[in-house]
């Protein structure tokens, strides 16, 4: 094998690829030639690396070097300087906000450093597409020792002890799942995965299926060993093409390598995996109606029991457990569950993956040990509020979820704590709003969003939630009527109470928290005809405020319909002719002048 | 849709639909004809061929499958990746997923609709362009995004997304 002295880790996720990395690995690999370091210097493309905001990034082993934002152009500076020179190039080195000294290595960026990975063990270590390279991390190894020498009750015992529960959302225990299916008898079984990552504002599940596909596979072995199953299918969102050519060039690795096929490793176990895409549907993610896709039908949800684990797909016992559930079995298997449930709080053991996004400095992936306190994942490995605005409220568990206010930022991040404030865990989708989200819009937003992909099966949530918009609608056009807010609550509880599967149980969480959270909002639209975050147009008067305005002169700058006049040292005036109510001159203010 | 616009639909469906793109679909039925649970797949790769799915096809697909033209129908219609009108010769997917929505990408997709003179789902009378909102593409460190074709856009700014578009002719 060929050694070199540096390793260029190159990200080419998504965010990364969008951002221009695949030409910077290009730029890198002509530059490496002309300067003859090309037997020195190894170029490798690597899945996500998580700071997605940043991109394109790069990691240079082994001093551990973090580059981020580096276009094509910079490349022959930053090789003559880091290569040539020796000394890591400061323009492209990460520096906190607001200091001003860069951290050169990636580990002691805050960012990273509060992170424990396990799921994501491989990242910015592999290239995704070389199963050789997944092998030589300790890849297929636990897939080995479940094949050759456990036993299925001792693999599930294994992973019922170390308490890894589901990481998809509901969190119920994996091993349990497992057991209950391998106790049925049948000579056909299933094993799934459930890839259809739809919440929006989570994107663990594709990172994971993107820079690790065999960690899934190697998940997905050891599971069809414990419930004795010898198909499987790997449901995976239309909307990621990336991840489906990376999976499946995995699973034809793994074929050639005898890892999936007949008699796989010589243990006499057969196991064949196969993609199936999504044709985008949100309700699929829901585990009777991800099996009916797979039949060819409409992604419909059915009543439990019977529990998949039972009759699942084609009336087989199935299992069906989430991208990152599968990515976080392996290494209980090779260091046991002890090792695992070492991490965590009493209930909720290991890691999490959670996806940040919104109003923050950093955006991307981490994964973080459960328990470690809310406010600690948004202002340390976040960075804090982006701008001079004022954080407001954490959003998780996407439509199904709910928001969590400043009061609370102190929760410890795991199952029950979450729930508890009507919250839920979900797949890890953080998206953190500031000031300038108006709550009821929210509201307003994920009721959208789930009345467009409720599968109309149930009355409560195809037409409970059609309702709750309609409400939600008239309160944001000013229109609100007394009572209303009550009329939310009582409705909200009834589609709860009453919908037929996950999506319409959870979807009035979104109203149900912002109002226990942020009622006033809520009777500002309505009483007062306001919107405090000054998002709901019909409710803006495009007034300046004479006491609130410092006279700058910034709104004047902002406006393109010349409807503001201001003079140095006096208030400006807003012309009702002129203004389009386009807004610029509110996101320009950073005095909350303009009412 | 009225009678006339019925029957307008109909005639652009039978010129759009050639008889070379049925023999590929042809070749696809043959391939999946004996896996149970492939209408889903052979959609796909018949809205692959024709760029839409019309009712003709749909029918051509059913009888193919030996199935109704109903489920088909219930099948086409249910996933949001399946489209029975056709699309233009750019799609362009504003993301109004959650992270996209609060860093205000609603501004961005009003801004496309006054500037094509189009609604969502809508197709531009030019044929080059149709707009589609979609909910998350997991892309949310860019937010906001707008992919057009198989081109990734981040951070949009509303006022700056006409000159993303000009650069598809």
């Amino acid at each position: 094998m060929e050694t070199y002295r540096s390793n260029i880790m190159i990200c080419a996720g998504t965010g990364c690829v969008a951002n221009g990395s695949l030409k910077v690995k290009d730029a890198l690999e002509t530059e490496l030639i002309k300067r003859n370091l090309q037997k020195e210097v190894k170029v490798v493309l690597t899945g996500c690396n998580g700071f997605c905001a940043k991109g394109p990034v790069m990691v240079v082993y082994p001093e551990d070097i973090f580059y981020q934002m580096v276009k094509a152009e910079d490349v022959p500076h930053l090789v003559e300087e880091h290569f040539i020179k020796g000394r890591p190039v400061k323009k492209f080195l990460y520096t906190p906000p607001a200091q001003k000294d860069a951290i050169p290595v990636m580990n002691e960026i805050p960012f990273f450093k509060h992170q424990v990975l396990r799921a994501l063990r491989n990242r910015s270590l592999i290239d995704a597409e070389k199963i050789e390279e997944y092998i030589a991390r300790d890849g297929y190894l636990a897939a080995a020792k479940a094949l050759t020498e456990m036993t299925p009750e001792q693999i599930v015992n294994e992973v019922k002890n170390s308490g890894l529960r589901g990481r998809g959302g509901a969190g119920f225990l994996t091993g349990l799942k497992w057991e209950l299916c391998a106790r049925v008898s049948g000579e056909i079984k299933y094993i799934l995965c459930n890839g259809d990552e739809g919440d929006p504002g989570a994107f663990m599940d594709r990172s994971i299926m993107e820079a690790d596909p065999h960690s899934v596979l190697e998940g997905m072995i050891v599971a069809a060993k414990a419930i004795g199953a010898h198909y499987g299918y790997i449901y995976v969102r239309a909307e990621y093409p990336l991840a489906v050519h990376r999976l499946q060039l995995a699973i034809d690795q793994a074929k050639e390598n005898g890892l999936l096929g007949k008699d796989i490793l010589g243990s006499g176990f057969d196991l064949d995996l196969e993609i199936y895409q999504g044709a985008g549907a949100f309700v699929c993610g829901e585990e009777t109606a991800l099996m009916a896709s797979i039949e060819g039908k409409r992604g419909m949800p059915r009543p439990k029991p019977p529990f998949p684990a039972v009759k699942g797909l084609w009336q087989r016992p199935s299992v069906l457990n989430n991208v990152e559930t599968f990515a976080n079995v392996p290494p209980i298997i090779l260091s046991g569950a002890d090792w695992f449930a070492s991490l965590g709080t009493e209930k909720s053991k290991g890691t999490k993956v959670f996806a940040l996004s919104g109003a923050l400095n950093n955006i991307g992936l981490v994964e973080v040990p459960m328990g470690i306190p809310l406010r600690t994942v948004i202002f340390d490995i976040g960075g804090g509020i982006k701008g001079n605005r004022k954080y407001k409220a954490v959003q998780m568990g996407g439509p199904s979820g709910g928001c969590i206010p400043e009061s609370l930022l102190d929760t410890p991040v795991d199952y029950e704590n979450i729930n508890k404030t009507g919250a839920i865990m979900g797949s890890g989708g953080m998206v953190v709003m500031d000031e300038t989200t108006c709550m009821p819009a929210m509201a307003k937003f994920f009721l959208e969003f789930t009345e467009d992909e409720s599968c109309g099966k149930c009355v409560p949530c195809r037409v409970g939630n059609k309702t709750l918009l309609t409400i939600l609608a008239r309160i944001t056009k000013g229109e609100g009527r007394e009572g209303d807010i009550e009329l939310l609550l009582d409705l909200s509880q009834q589609i709860k109470d009453t919908s037929l599967c996950g999506l319409g149980q959870t979807s009035p969480n979104p109203v149900l928290t912002t109002i226990k959270y942020f009622r006033e909002e809520y009777e500002a639209h309505i009483k007062e005809k306001r919107c405090p975050a000054r998002v709901c147009t019909p409710l803006v008067k495009f007034v300046v405020n004479d006491e609130k305005c410092k006279k700058c002169g910034t709104c004047f700058k902002a406006c393109p319909a010349g409807a503001i006049t201001w003079e140095k040292g006096k208030v400006a005036y807003i012309d009702p002719e002129k203004c389009t109510k386009c807004k610029s001159c509110i996101k320009s203010c950073k005095f909350w002048a303009i009412d | 849709m009225g009678n006339e616009a019925v029957a307008q639909q109909a005639a652009t469906d039978n010129e759009t639909i050639t008889p070379e793109m049925y023999r590929r679909i042809d070749s696809i039925i043959e391939r999946y004809k004996d896996k149970p649970g492939s209408l889903i797949p052979v959609l796909q790769q018949a809205q692959d061929v024709c760029g839409y799915l019309p009712h003709p096809v749909q029918r051509y697909v059913a009888k193919g499958l030996r199935m109704s033209p109903s489920v088909v129908f219930g099948v086409a219609t249910f996933y949001s990746f399946f489209t029975l009108v056709p699309r233009g010769k750019h799609v362009i997917r504003v993301c109004l997923g959650t992270a996209c929505y609060v860093k205000r990408s609603e501004e961005i997709l009003d801004k496309i609709k006054a500037e094509l003179e189009l609604e969502v789902g809508e197709i531009t009378r030019d044929k080059k362009y149709s707009l589609e909102a979609v909910r998350c593409l997991g892309a949310c460190g860019l937010a906001p995004v707008v992919v057009v074709d198989q081109d990734t856009y981040g951070d949009v700014a509303a006022t700056k997304v006409m000159d993303i578009l000009k650069k598809y002719e």
